[in-house]
């Protein structure tokens, strides 16, 4: 079964808004994403990726509300059990 | 009314990162003009250019700001960051909206945009980057530096190609004598990808020329066209009497006066623009063209350009009247980096009484009737004017006052 995984997450972010240092360690999963310096933008350069690289369609409305990785993470895989 | 002074300069260019090294490599002379890099130029008619090298924004930027930045907004950030620091300028201290920006560019981030375009036209919209919504646009450099530093007061941009950082300045001034406290302006400017590359060689002004010391030559004999490059130069300007407010008594000198003008349109009998633009910066900072140490030449290097400049200069300041020189002979053309860069330039030349040299300008037209100053020059100068003109009929000219600070007039 597919999942997307904090690693993915992590590199995503890395590639989409730069941040080599990034280090995505389970207590950071309830870190709002604005807190970590990504701003609107960069969560919808993140849904671009997510749609060219993983097939998963997120609207503005349902990302922009995933304020923490642990909420995209959850969005995304449920978005991806659903095509399923 | 207190002078408005430059009391900080970030410099990037091909001459040099840093102030310094751009000052001693222009000093010596030691042009930076070479093959393209940036891209491959062989199929194109011109392949010289002046480039920023050594510069690894990773080493200057936080990665947050890379995927989001094109080459020539890294730069601006950087110099913004090294005017701010020579100035000893720490905006958190200063009032929430006491400093803007203004900046000005040819055409924004061209190398982002086109490696946008190019994935909409070969990969889909999909895969175009949510960043060029702002990347490409002619103001982010002025925005992204404003973000980055909280610089809330009035911000702006000017498109006026060459002028261009000579107008941003001048507007940072009139912002300066508004009541803003301090301002960050001038410019970094630049297209080193194909796109931008075609749209200067579409001029027909860029020199075809394979050898870097015949390429670009102005005002001489065998003038045949310009030759591009990036960089350019930020400046920080206040009034005398905030920066002595907050404890800074030296800089580098006075933005004295000012002016723009709009060449007519071709084919009209009235004549070009620039006698009028000089002329009138002249009354603005209130001196006469005797008063004039030095001035920093526009330097088109297309014939029928270097003419009418030659003739405008004659005009105002007499056959062989001033020392006339043009550095940019070793960085190319920066568009409104260009301008920029030629202030602080200058301003570097009024401090240290050294006018840099025009280079690889062997032949200087004789019925140009200039004093084409081709060795570096050790005089006192007092006040410097300089000369930018922008593709499409755009006249400016700035007349800075040197000055170390308290010892001078307000």
């Amino acid at each position: 079964m597919t999942t997307f995984t904090i690693d993915d997450l992590a590199r995503l972010l890395r590639e989409c808004a730069g941040e080599e240092e990034l280090n995505l360690r389970d207590d950071a999963l309830e870190l709002p994403f604005a807190a970590m310096g990504y701003d609107s933008v960069a969560m919808l350069e993140i849904a671009g990726r997510l749609r060219a690289d993983y097939g998963v369609t997120l609207d503005y409305g349902e990302i922009l509300p995933a304020e923490t990785p642990r909420r995209l993470l959850e969005l995304v895989n449920t978005s991806m059990a659903g095509d399923r | 009314m207190t002078a408005t002074v430059v009391t900080g300069i970030g410099v990037i260019a091909p001459t040099g990162l840093g102030t310094e090294r751009h000052w001693a490599n222009t000093v010596a002379g030691r042009g930076a003009i070479g093959r393209v890099t940036a891209f491959d130029p062989g199929g194109y008619s011109s392949r010289l250019a002046g480039e920023v090298t050594g510069f690894r924004a990773g080493d200057h930027l936080p990665g947050r700001l890379l995927p989001q930045t094109d080459g020539l907004t890294r730069l601006s950030l950087v110099a913004a960051e090294w005017a701010l620091r020579d100035a000893a300028m720490d905006p958190p201290a200063l009032p929430e909206y006491g400093i803007g920006v203004v900046t000005a560019s040819t055409a924004g981030g061209f190398e982002f945009g086109q490696r946008e375009l190019e994935k909409l036209w070969s990969k889909g919209p999909q895969h175009v980057s949510a960043y060029q919504s702002f990347a490409w646009f002619y103001a982010v450099n002025t925005g992204q530096i404003s973000i980055r530093h909280g610089l809330r007061g009035p911000n702006g941009v000017l498109v006026t190609d060459q002028a261009g950082g000579l107008d941003a300045v001048a507007q940072a001034r009139r912002r300066v004598r508004d009541g803003t406290a301090a301002m960050v302006c001038g410019a970094l400017d630049g297209s080193p990808c194909p796109w931008g590359w075609v749209a200067r060689l579409a001029t027909g002004q860029v020199s075809r020329a394979e050898d870097a010391a015949r390429a670009y030559l102005p005002f001489d004999a065998d003038a045949a066209g310009y030759v591009p490059g990036d960089g350019g130069a930020l400046l920080v300007l206040e009034s005398a009497a905030g920066a002595r407010a907050r404890g800074v008594h030296s800089w580098y000198g006075e933005v004295a006066g000012y002016a723009t003008t709009f060449d007519p349109p071709p084919g009209s009998a009235r004549p070009p623009a620039l006698r009028r633009a000089i002329e009138d910066a002249l009354a603005d900072a209130g001196l006469a063209a005797t008063d004039i140490d030095v001035v920093f030449a526009d330097g088109a290097g297309v014939p029928e350009r270097d003419r009418a400049e030659a003739a405008a200069l004659r005009a105002v300041f007499g056959p062989r009247g001033v020392p006339v020189t043009v550095p940019k002979t070793m960085t190319g053309r920066l568009g409104a980096g260009g301008s920029a860069l030629d202030l602080a330039t200058a301003l570097l030349a009024l401090r240290h009484g050294v006018i840099p040299p025009t280079v690889n300008v062997a032949r200087p037209v004789p019925g140009y009737d200039l004093d084409l100053v081709t060795r570096t020059r050790r005089q006192p100068l007092t006040a410097a004017l300089v000369v930018a003109r922008g593709h499409g009929g755009f006249n400016s000219a700035m007349v800075l006052r040197g000055g170390h600070g308290d010892t001078d007039r307000d």
